[in-house]
């Protein structure tokens, strides 16, 4: 059973091997270091100042505590305003989210002429921050909730289309056909075929968004589009810290909340 | 003998009647929890002018001020992106090295109490609540606006699901080839160097081109808040309505977005 | 040479994984180590470079106490036992020859193989350990576009590369197909007989263990129920050792 190979003696008959070139991973790595020391350069920001900077953060920290807990009253309305600014939006969002998710999905025979573009304005949609929507709608309807709730649809929008038409295109293709067989039409393959199969994941990515959401409200009022970030904004102008503190606790507490109740809506859904 | 048979069937209605009063309660609660927020929408802050606004935002994007891409003094839409581009490398690089001790404190193979991996946990959940346009203004009050504060954001904010990311990697990873090593002779360090990195490194490059593509769609918005970048052109020309160049602006964070995306893509692509 | 003096181990949960072993392997043999799954078969093994600590008793290699070895006293030793597992525990994104390096880490200060320089001689020798189980050419590759057999040959070279005097072999073949699984046995034979270096190995194919070993070493709950030459460990024997006659899925045929 012995090969002869294996009981060759040591020979050098082998040719030399040379190990292969690293000179493309040498070169990442290269570039890498470049382009960190032109960043470094043109923002001046060195390793000297990030570790300098960063006792300047603990002295601002100090500031914060104690919390001014009488300031907690004033801030609960907004705070709940941020919390429906989020619940809208991401509703709205998802809800435009849906013909689109269908539209772009490859394995429903949608025409390329609809599915090309309808993923190419989501991809363009995905692009934009939730800030930008936020400052853009500020300018055309003015400062208040209803344009923050604006760039939520739109930034909701852009992440359910894009995650339930995945979802949707990972689908089991077997009901499909058997409803195709029995001569369904297409309205029907969806209601039957598609959304047993999708809804799971579109509820989960939907719950999902408004956790995104929620932190994303709280800082909308940055730019006047409503809800505590505001109050944070003012607070900070006025240099009242521990007014500050006390929005934040509040912002942590209640993203906890929503983050824990959801992930077990989610858990159960999935 | 009549009760055992009438049980069953009342049991089975029972149920039914139970699951549709579940049901009928979550339908309240969800349209209760509607109800409240759109009766807290105030909708009476909507400007009249709505209507003219966007058409002179039409037309501004239709027509953006090209002639703001190049500015011989500086202050324009390149250097702009230029600086939020460097603001968000520099932000991930910060946040992928920080990270990595918080990594390995989080992952529950790296210790034997699990107190010591679940406080790990514990501190990089709390990173990841702070919103980073939070943390940006915090140091902005600390270091001065500019980036500096925007790199230090990005990459504090960054840690906590970078942290995350990584631990997770750390603690799915093949624990034979630490057994042949300890086996060979080699102490905790060269346990770590040759049988844990070679099996993380790749995926925490993969991570962190991820946090990338996230951290450049957030520079760019660091700036309505005075952390840098094109963020700062753009709130200015938001405050004088000149939607012209607010045009050039947006349209120079899509190209730019969509080509750090493609690039990242690449990257990612080729390393794993 | 191993030696071990009245060794126990007792898991925490009761479990009794050796009883009062007392027997010595000489050097330059081949041992094969016998028995049902959960007989102790791999407590043995791994007690004798101490991935698993033993309960009471001592064991020691070459004249060394592992029992009583700590700190860089054991990583010594263990640098001179030499270890192959049934998963090959390979870093399978890393090449074959870093794979085949990483058994040298134990020669070498800590800082220099935190920044991975390798002498030449090193390199050199890691070649030369790839020849001898044949598969030099396979150098450069990543080890993960290895077949099992080739795979658990970088394993056997590692263990070469790493000058070891004891290689331990738990379970070699065990995810192997019957061709491979000779060619691995070869190897482990070849080199035990040209380098004389003294092999221990588990397995639970009877007819492979009376074709390589010299010598039988039958495991029942922890203790050595059988000692002897491949001559002696007749059906009968075996059947002692597994306390039922043997099953065909413990012969691995073909031979």
């Amino acid at each position: 059973m012995k090969t002869p190979a294996s009981t060759a003696p040591l020979q050098p008959a082998a040719p030399e091997i040379l190990p292969p070139r690293k000179t493309k991973q040498l070169a990442g790595w290269l570039v890498l270091i470049a382009v960190l020391i032109v960043c470094s350069i043109r923002t001046k920001v060195t390793p000297y100042q990030l570790i300098t900077g960063l006792p300047q953060m603990g002295s601002l920290l100090r500031e914060m505590f104690p919390p001014d807990w009488s300031y907690l009253p004033t801030i609960w309305a907004p705070m709940m305003e941020t919390v429906q600014i989020a619940i809208l939006g991401t509703t709205l969002g998802g809800l435009l989210a849906i013909p689109v998710a269908l539209l772009s999905a490859s394995n429903l025979q949608v025409s390329r002429w609809i599915s090309l573009p309808c993923r190419m304005i989501l991809n363009l949609v995905r692009t934009i921050p939730d800030l930008l929507f936020a400052a853009i709608f500020v300018a055309v309807f003015g400062i208040g909730p209803f344009a923050g709730m604006l760039a939520l649809v739109f930034f909701s929008f852009g992440i359910i289309a894009k995650l339930t038409f995945e979802a949707i295109e990972a689908i089991d293709p077997g009901p499909l056909e058997a409803m195709t067989a029995v001569g369904a039409n297409r309205m029907q393959i969806i209601r039957f075929g598609v959304v047993p199969q999708a809804l799971p994941y579109f509820m989960s990515y939907l719950l999902y968004t408004f956790e995104v959401n929620i932190r994303a409200a709280a800082v909308l009022g940055l730019v006047g589009a409503g809800g505590i970030g505001l109050l944070l904004d003012r607070a900070l102008g006025l240099f009242r810290y521990d007014r500050a503190s006390i929005i934040i606790l509040l912002t942590l507490v209640i993203v906890l909340v929503i983050d824990y109740g959801s992930t077990i809506i989610r858990r159960k859904l999935l | 003998m009549k009760n055992t048979h009438t049980a069953a069937p009342a049991k089975a209605s029972g149920s039914t009647l139970l699951s549709r009063l579940r049901l009928a309660l979550i339908v309240i609660l969800v349209a209760a929890v509607y109800y409240w927020s759109v009766q807290g929408m105030q909708f009476e802050g909507i400007q009249g002018t709505a209507g003219t606004v966007s058409r002179s935002i039409l037309q501004g994007f239709l027509h953006p001020d090209w002639s703001f891409v190049y500015l011989a003094e500086g202050e324009d839409l390149l250097r702009g992106l230029l600086d939020t581009l460097v603001i968000s490398i520099l932000g991930t690089v910060v946040a992928a090295v920080v990270c990595i001790p918080f990594a390995f404190w989080a992952s529950s193979n790296m210790s034997r109490r699990l107190a010591v991996s679940g406080s790990g946990k514990i501190v990089l959940s709390v990173i990841r609540v702070f919103p980073e346009i939070i943390v940006a203004i915090l140091f902005i009050k600390a270091v001065g606006p500019g980036s500096f504060a925007g790199v230090l954001a990005l990459g504090i904010h960054s840690v906590g699901m970078l942290g995350k990311l990584y631990s997770e990697t750390i603690e799915s990873i093949d624990r034979g080839p630490e057994e042949a090593l300890i086996a060979s002779g080699a102490n905790r360090l060269q346990v770590l160097r040759y049988a844990v990195l070679p099996q993380v490194i790749p995926q925490f490059l993969s991570y962190s081109l991820y946090r990338f593509e996230i951290n450049i769609r957030s520079a760019t918005t660091l700036g309505l808040v005075g952390a840098g970048g094109i963020g700062t052109p753009l709130i200015f020309a938001l405050q004088v309505r000149n939607w012209n160049r607010v045009g050039i602006i947006l349209l120079g964070i899509i190209v730019l977005i969509i080509l750090t995306d493609w690039i990242s893509g690449w990257v990612r692509r080729r390393i794993i | 040479m191993i030696e071990f003096d009245n060794v126990s181990k007792v898991y925490p949960n009761g479990t009794v994984g050796l009883r009062n072993i007392n027997l010595t392997i000489k050097e330059g043999e081949l041992v094969v180590i016998v028995g049902l799954s959960g007989a102790g078969k791999s407590t043995f093994l791994r007690s004798i470079n101490r991935l698993t600590d033993i309960s009471s008793g001592e064991i020691r290699v070459n004249g060394k106490s592992v029992t009583h070895a700590a700190g860089s006293q054991l990583r010594h030793i263990r640098r001179d036992i030499g270890m192959i597992f049934q998963s090959f525990n390979l870093i399978k994104r890393s090449t074959v020859v870093r794979n085949v390096l990483s058994g040298r880490v134990g020669y070498h200060s800590t800082l220099r193989t935190m920044l991975g320089w390798f002498p030449k001689e090193d390199v050199a020798l890691s070649l030369d350990a790839l020849q001898r189980v044949n598969i030099r050419e396979k150098a450069y590759v990543r080890a993960d576009q290895l077949s099992g057999g080739q795979q658990q040959r970088v394993s056997i070279a590692r263990a070469l590369a790493q000058e070891a005097s004891v290689i331990l072999a738990d379970e070699p073949v065990a995810s192997l197909d019957p061709l491979t699984t000779r060619q691995v046995m070869d190897d482990l034979q070849r080199i035990n007989r040209e380098m004389n270096i003294t092999t221990v190995i588990n397995l639970h194919f009877i007819d492979l263990a009376r074709e390589y070993a010299t010598r039988i070493i039958g495991l029942r709950a922890g203790e050595v129920v059988f000692d002897g030459t491949p001559a002696e460990a007749t059906d009968e024997a075996f059947a002692e050792i597994y306390g039922r006659p043997a099953l065909q899925d413990e012969l691995l045929g073909g031979a």
